[in-house]
C-alpha cells in the first residue's frame, strides 16, 4: 500500500452548490411521470379521468414535497439528482401496478397498498435523515448491527411467523402484512461490514502471508468478518434466497476490494463465483433449468412461458411501446413484481425501458460520486457498497428479464410490487443522501483527520 | 480508497451499458422473429380482432370475415368450405393457419410491409385496420369437378394453365370444412381439431403440394426427357428383357405390361410403360444425368408455388441398381403431385417451365392493387424440339397405349399413367399426368389408396377418370 500523499493544506474551502431549488423543480417534474401514466391508463381504458385524481395527485405531490423539505433542512448539501430519479421510478412502478390492477374484472387494488408502502418508505427515508445526522456514528457498532441483521435473517425460520412462498422461506407475516426481513438485514449487514472493513483495512491489506501471489490477512483479522459472512450467506442459501445471497456476495467483494485496494480479492471472488456456478449447474436441479430457459427458452414453451411472454411483450411493444393501458402485460405471470420491467418495455417501449435503465444508472453514479467525494473511509465504503449492490440488483433482474443473464428472482428497486423492498431501498437512498450531504459540505480542502498520517506515527512499509 | 472506487464505478458503468446494449439488441434483432412466432398471443389476438381480407374466386368470396358477437369482433367464414379447403386452408385461434391463410397472412391481416403506409393512414383517421383481399386464378367448375371426381379417396388433383402457370383447380382429398377450425367457440374448435387430426384418412394433409410420394411410371417422362436431351431419339432402340437383373443386387426388375418385344424403341417403351427398357435406359444415362434433368424440372428445390409446399426429391450418389429403379420412379424418388404437373406442363409448353401461382392480385381496401403476379418463365428443362418430341410420344400414350382411359372426344391429349409402390404392404398409388392442346390445361390426378392391381393399366384406370372429369369441366 502506498502512503497516501497528503494534500497541501491551503486553507481554501471547497463549497459545493446546494442546488435545492433545482431538486424541487426536478421533483415536481418527476411526479408528473407516474401521475401522467396513471391518468393516461384511465383515459385509454375508460375514456375518463381517474375518479379520485385530486386526492391521489395531492397525496403524491405532497409526499414528494415533504421529502424535499426534510432534505432541504436536514441534508442541504445532498446530491440534488438522486431524489427526483427515485421519484420517477417509484411513480412509474405505482402507475404500472395500477395499470395491471385494471386487467382482472373487477379491478384489483394492489396499487393502493403499494402507495401505502411508498409512504412508509418515505417516512423511513426521513427517519434515516433525522436519526443518522452523521453516518460516522453508525461506524461504532459493527457487531451489534451484525447480530441485528442476522436476527432479522432468521425471523422467517420461526414457526408461526415465517411463511414459505415459491420454495423460498424468506417471508414473515405480521398483522396480515407480508414482509421480507432480508431486505432490511441487507442494509444492517452492509453497515456492519463497512465498519469492520474500515477499522481493519490496514491490517487486512498489509499483515499476513503471501499464498499463490495473494496477500492473505492474518486469521485474527479476517476471521471475524469471514465467520459473519459465511454465516449470513449460509442462512440465505438455506432459505433458498439465492438472489439476495448473490447481492450479498457482491457487496462483500466490493467492500474488501475498496478497503484493501487489492485486485486479487475481486479476482478470487470471480473464481469462487464460477466454481459455485459450475457446482450448482451440475449438482442442483433448478440451476440448469434456469440456464436452459435463458439460452433456449423456446425449447420448452410451457415451462418458460414467463420469460418468453416477456420477450413477446417487448416485441409487441416495439420501439415506442403500445402506450399506457394498451398493451397486454397481464399475459406475463408476475408482471407486477419480478417482471415489471417487462410491462414497462411493452407499454412504454424499448425507449421507455432504456430510460428506466438510465435512471438506475444515474442513481448508481450519484451514489458512487458521493463515495468518491466522501472525506472519510467508512462513508466511502458504505456509499460505494450500497451503490454497487443497487446497480448489481438492477443488472441481475433487468438482465434476467431481457435474457442477458439467467433469470434470478429479485425485485426491481422502487418499481416491483412488494413492501419490504420498497422500504429498504428508500432507507438505502436515505443513507446515500446523508453520506452525500457530508461529502459535499463545505470543508477545508484537506484530507480528514482520520486520513492524516504524520511522519511520527506512520508505519513504514518496506517491500520484501 | 478512490482508486478501487473508480474501478468499481467503471464496472457499474459496464453493467448498465450491457443492459442498454441488450435491450437495443432485442429491439433491432429479435423483434421480427418474436412477432412472427405463432405462440405470440399478443400478435394472434390482435390479428384475430382485425378485419381480415377476403379470398376471392372471380367475384365470389371463398374466405371472408364476418362481424361476430362475443370475445372477438370478427369470425372467419368459408362459404362452401370443403370445396376450397385445400386452397384457403384454415384460420384458427389455437391451431394457427395453413395454405393461403398462412402464405398470405401478412397481406390478409394488413400487417405486411407493403401496407405500412395505409396502416399509418388508418391510424391517423381512426379507421379500423382492414386486410387486403386476394384474387385467385381458380376456376369454380374445375375445382368442383375435381372434388367430385376424387370423392372419398385419399388423393389430389391439380389443374394448371400450362401457358401461364395459373392454377385452375387444386384439391387434396378428402376435403374438410375449415369453418370447424375457425369457429370462435374455442373448445368446439379444439374438439374438431382433434377429430380432424386423428381421422384415419388424414384430411388435414395437403396431398397436392405438401406431401411427396413415389411418382412411379409418371417419372418415365423425366427419364425420357433426359434421354432426348442427351441425344437420343424416340426411335432409338432399347433393350427390354422380360426381367432385368439389377447389378450387384439379388433383385430383378420385371414388367407389368407387355413391352412388345425384347428390343423396343423409346417411344414404344413409353407407350407401353416398359419398366425394363427404362431401367436399362436409366443405367445407360447414369444417375447424374437423371438427377440433372429432374433438378431442371424442379426436384430437390423448394416449389415456386405461392402455397406452403414440400420440395420433391431425387436421390444423390446412386449405384447402378438404384439408378435403374429411380429411372422408373421408384427407390427414393419422391414427388408431390404439383411437381409432376410441372413436368407435364413444361413439356406441353414446348419446354418453357412457368411458375405456378394461385393468387393473381392482392388488393387493398380501396381496391388498389398492392401486388400482382404475372406469368413468369422459371426454367427451360428441355429444348423446344425435344419438348415437341415428348408431346408426340405422350399423345401416342393416350391414343395407343396405357393412357387410353384419358381419351376425350375432340381433344388432343397427351399423358402418362403411373402406379407406384411405396412398400409391398400398402396398396399402390395411382397416378395420371396429362395435358390438352386446347384448352391449354395440364392436369395431375393422384389417388393414394386406390385398391388396384399392381400394374400400370390399373393406375390409369383409377386416376384417368379424374383427369378427364377436370378437363371436361374446363372445356
Amino acid at each position: 500500500m502506498s502512503v497516501p500523499t497528503q494534500p497541501a493544506a491551503t486553507g481554501e474551502v471547497v463549497v459545493h452548490r446546494k442546488r435545492r431549488n433545482v431538486e424541487l423543480l426536478l421533483i415536481l417534474m418527476a411526479c408528473c411521470f407516474g401521475l401522467g401514466g396513471w391518468v393516461m391508463t384511465h383515459l385509454a381504458l375508460y375514456d375518463a379521468l381517474p375518479p379520485n385524481l385530486e386526492v391521489v395527485a395531492g397525496l403524491w405531490f405532497g409526499m414528494a414535497i415533504l421529502a424535499h423539505l426534510f432534505v432541504r433542512f436536514l441534508t442541504p448539501y445532498a446530491d440534488p439528482v438522486i431524489l427526483p430519479c427515485v421519484i420517477v421510478l417509484n411513480g412509474l412502478g405505482l402507475a404500472m401496478i395500477a395499470r395491471i390492477d385494471q386487467i382482472p374484472d373487477p379491478p384489483r387494488t394492489d396499487a393502493s397498498s403499494q402507495l401505502l408502502w411508498t409512504a412508509l418508505g418515505i417516512v423511513l427515508f426521513l427517519a434515516v435523515l433525522i436519526i443518522v445526522r452523521d453516518h460516522r456514528r453508525l461506524q461504532q457498532y459493527p457487531y451489534l448491527l451484525f447480530i441485528a441483521g442476522v436476527a432479522l435473517l432468521l425471523l422467517p425460520l420461526i414457526p408461526g411467523l415465517g411463511v414459505s412462498l415459491g420454495g423460498a422461506r424468506i417471508w414473515i407475516r405480521v398483522l396480515g402484512f407480508s414482509f421480507q426481513p432480508a431486505e432490511v438485514a441487507k442494509i444492517l449487514l452492509a453497515v456492519a461490514f463497512a465498519a469492520y472493513f474500515y477499522e481493519k483495512r490496514d491490517v487486512l491489506g498489509l499483515a499476513g502471508k503471501r499464498i499463490l501471489g495473494l496477500d492473505f490477512p492474518r486469521a485474527r483479522d479476517l476471521g471475524p468478518i469471514a465467520v459473519m459472512w459465511v454465516f449470513a450467506l449460509g442462512i440465505m442459501v438455506f432459505q433458498n434466497d439465492l438472489g439476495t445471497a448473490l447481492l450479498f456476495f457482491g457487496l462483500f467483494t466490493v467492500m474488501i476490494y475498496i478497503a484493501t485496494q487489492r485486485p486479487a480479492w475481486p479476482l478470487l471472488a470471480g473464481v469462487m463465483f464460477l466454481v459455485a456456478g459450475f457446482l450448482a449447474f451440475n449438482f442442483t436441479n433448478h440451476v440448469p433449468r434456469r440456464v436452459n430457459a435463458w439460452l433456449d427458452p423456446f425449447s420448452n414453451f410451457d415451462a418458460n412461458l414467463q420469460i418468453i411472454s416477456a420477450q413477446f411483450g417487448y416485441a409487441w411493444g416495439g420501439l415506442f411501446g403500445r402506450g399506457w393501458g394498451m398493451g397486454r402485460p397481464g399475459l406475463t405471470p408476475l408482471a407486477k413484481s419480478d417482471f415489471i420491467a417487462g410491462a414497462i418495455g411493452e407499454e412504454l417501449g424499448i425507449l421507455g425501458l432504456l430510460a428506466v435503465v438510465m435512471l438506475y444508472a444515474l442513481i448508481s453514479a450519484r451514489g458512487l460520486k458521493a463515495a468518491l467525494l466522501c472525506p472519510d473511509g467508512f462513508g466511502k465504503l458504505l456509499a460505494g457498497g450500497l451503490a454497487f449492490i443497487f446497480s448489481l440488483q438492477v443488472f441481475i433482474i433487468i438482465g434476467g428479464i431481457t435474457r442477458l443473464l439467467p433469470l434470478t428472482g429479485l425485485t426491481t428497486p422502487f418499481m416491483s410490487q412488494g413492501g419490504s423492498s420498497m422500504v429498504a431501498n428508500w432507507m438505502i437512498i436515505g443513507l446515500l443522501m446523508v453520506i452525500s450531504h457530508r461529502a459535499r459540505m463545505p470543508q477545508v480542502a484537506t484530507a480528514t483527520p482520520q486520513e492524516l498520517i504524520t511522519p511520527d506515527d506512520s508505519t513504514a512499509v518496506i517491500s520484501r | 480508497m478512490n482508486s478501487p472506487l473508480r474501478k468499481v464505478s467503471i464496472f457499474v458503468a459496464l453493467m448498465m451499458a450491457a443492459l442498454l446494449v441488450n435491450v437495443t439488441w432485442i429491439s433491432v434483432v429479435r423483434t421480427d422473429d418474436l412477432n412472427a412466432n405463432p405462440g405470440n398471443r399478443r400478435v394472434r389476438d390482435a390479428e384475430f380482432a382485425s378485419d381480415r381480407g377476403a379470398i376471392l374466386v372471380g367475384n365470389t368470396p371463398i374466405a371472408i370475415t364476418n362481424p361476430a358477437e362475443g370475445t372477438f369482433p370478427f369470425v372467419r367464414t368459408y362459404p362452401s368450405g370443403p370445396t376450397w379447403s385445400s386452397v384457403t386452408g384454415w384460420y384458427s385461434y389455437d391451431y394457427a393457419r395453413s395454405e393461403l391463410e398462412r402464405q398470405y397472412n401478412e397481406e390478409l391481416s394488413g400487417t405486411g410491409s407493403v401496407q405500412a403506409v395505409s396502416r399509418i393512414i388508418d391510424l391517423l383517421v381512426g379507421r379500423t385496420r382492414q386486410g387486403a383481399n386476394l384474387t385467385t386464378t381458380l376456376n369454380p367448375a374445375a375445382q368442383a369437378a375435381a372434388v367430385e371426381a376424387l370423392g372419398d379417396n385419399q388423393g389430389a388433383a391439380i389443374a394448371m394453365n400450362w401457358e401461364s402457370g395459373e392454377i385452375l383447380a387444386l384439391v387434396s382429398a378428402p376435403t374438410y370444412d375449415p369453418n370447424r377450425l375457425a369457429t370462435l367457440d374455442l373448445s368446439q374448435a379444439r374438439a374438431n381439431w382433434d377429430e380432424l387430426l386423428n381421422a384415419p384418412d388424414e384430411p388435414l394433409k395437403n396431398r397436392a403440394v405438401r406431401e411427396v410420394f413415389p411418382p412411379g411410371s409418371t417419372f418415365k417422362l423425366v427419364t425420357a426427357a433426359a434421354a432426348l436431351e442427351s441425344g437420343m431419339l424416340p426411335s432409338s432402340e432399347l433393350d427390354a428383357p422380360q426381367s432385368l437383373q439389377l447389378p450387384n443386387s439379388s433383385r430383378s426388375m420385371g414388367n407389368s405390361t407387355n413391352c412388345g418385344g425384347t428390343t423396343v424403341t423409346l417411344e414404344q417403351a413409353l407407350i407401353t410403360s416398359c419398366n425394363t427398357a427404362f431401367g436399362t435406359l436409366g443405367m445407360e444415362l447414369g444417375g447424374e444425368q437423371l438427377r440433372a434433368t429432374s433438378e431442371a424440372f424442379g426436384f430437390n428445390s423448394p416449389s415456386l408455388i405461392d402455397l406452403p409446399s414440400a420440395p420433391s426429391r431425387f436421390p444423390t450418389e446412386l449405384d447402378e441398381a438404384q439408378t435403374a429403379l429411380s429411372a422408373i420412379g421408384q427407390f427414393d424418388v419422391a414427388s408431390s403431385p404439383l411437381q409432376m404437373l410441372q413436368v407435364t406442363a413444361a413439356i406441353a409448353n414446348d419446354g418453357h417451365m412457368m411458375q405456378p401461382y394461385v393468387v393473381r392480385t392482392v388488393t387493398g381496401e380501396d381496391l388498389k392493387v398492392i401486388s400482382s403476379t404475372e406469368p413468369r418463365e422459371v426454367g427451360a428443362p428441355l429444348t423446344e424440339a425435344n419438348a415437341q418430341l415428348m408431346q408426340q410420344m405422350m399423345e401416342a400414350v393416350v391414343s395407343d397405349g396405357t393412357g387410353r382411359p384419358a381419351q376425350i372426344n375432340g381433344m388432343t391429349i397427351g399423358g402418362k399413367t403411373g402406379t407406384a409402390q411405396s412398400d409391398p404392404d400398402r396398396p399402390p398409388y395411382a397416378w395420371f399426368v396429362g395435358y390438352a392442346q386446347e384448352p391449354t390445361v395440364a392436369v395431375v390426378a393422384f389417388v393414394q389408396s386406390a385398391g388396384v392391381e399392381r400394374d400400370d393399366i390399373s393406375g390409369g384406370r383409377v386416376a384417368a377418370p379424374i383427369f378427364t372429369a377436370v378437363l371436361e369441366a374446363l372445356r
